[in-house]
């Protein structure tokens, strides 16, 4: 599971953040064509963003979210030098976590 | 298996949703919150503003804007991006006719919130609410987005 993060200074300000995670984001409602069984719900249930270690935003996602969703939010506080994290997890529990400088 | 029982269980439950609801959001305390199930799992788009916000009384506001096609070809992407001048600390994308509206949520803290993007999947055309939270106040902006590949079921 492949995280990718992309800073870039902010139209209104700050920094953006863009954040893509590779996952299936399955909303439980497919069906497998093969098998006619339905696939199970496997989506990223939360993306924790921090700008040196300390979290200044939470993305909430449900099923509803596309596959491989692309994130974006504007950081107003952050400043050239400082390390941005990202951290998500989904409702199996797996997780990934992807961090960059701000250039 | 269990936590599937749990769903259904606190989707039943309207005090437990509102008591999560209540739980979680706190303004500006919403940092390493856990995921606000009831909300994101919630059938209707009431249920929902009911279990993330405690309320369903919001107004419609030019400050908040929403940049996403009017038309979307496919279905499974449809890309959506929030922008409000106000100062936010939840911003909420729900699509109204998907089987779970409320799409997702950002709680953000200081200095984040004037920006969210993230790309959905609607089933069918539908009106697409952005609802942002700023001063304990729900303020909304609809745009419909017409689709004419579903993207859900597949």
């Amino acid at each position: 599971m492949a995280t990718k993060m992309k800073i870039k200074t902010g139209s209104t300000g700050g920094y953006d953040v863009l954040v893509l995670a590779k996952h299936p984001m399955e909303t439980g409602n497919r069906k497998d064509e093969k098998t006619g069984e339905l696939v199970p719900a496997h989506f990223i249930q939360t993306m924790v963003f921090s700008v040196n270690g300390a979290e200044v935003a939470q993305a909430n996602l449900s099923q509803g979210v596309s596959a491989n969703p692309l994130v974006g939010i504007n950081i107003q506080t952050a400043k050239a030098g400082d390390t941005v994290s990202v951290n998500w997890t989904d409702n199996k529990g797996e997780s990934d976590s992807v961090e960059g400088k701000v250039a | 298996m269990k936590r599937r029982t749990f769903v259904k269980g606190s989707m039943a439950s309207v005090a437990l949703a509102v008591a999560a609801g209540a739980g979680l959001l706190h303004p500006r305390r919403v940092m390493a919150a856990s995921w606000p199930e009831a909300a994101l799992s919630a059938d209707n788009v009431d249920a929902a503003l009911q279990a993330a916000f405690g309320t369903t009384e919001m107004t419609d506001s030019d400050d908040v804007t929403i940049k996403a096609p009017l038309q979307a070809e496919n279905g499974a992407v449809v890309p959506i991006q929030v922008t409000t001048t106000l100062d936010a600390d939840t911003i909420a994308v729900i699509s109204e006719k998907n089987p779970v509206p409320m799409v997702s949520m950002l709680n953000a803290g200081d200095g984040v919130g004037g920006v969210y993007s993230v790309r959905i999947k609607m089933g069918e055309t539908s009106p697409v609410h952005c609802v942002v939270r700023s001063g304990d106040k729900l303020f909304r902006k609809t745009q419909e987005i017409k689709v004419t590949v579903g993207g859900c079921g597949g």
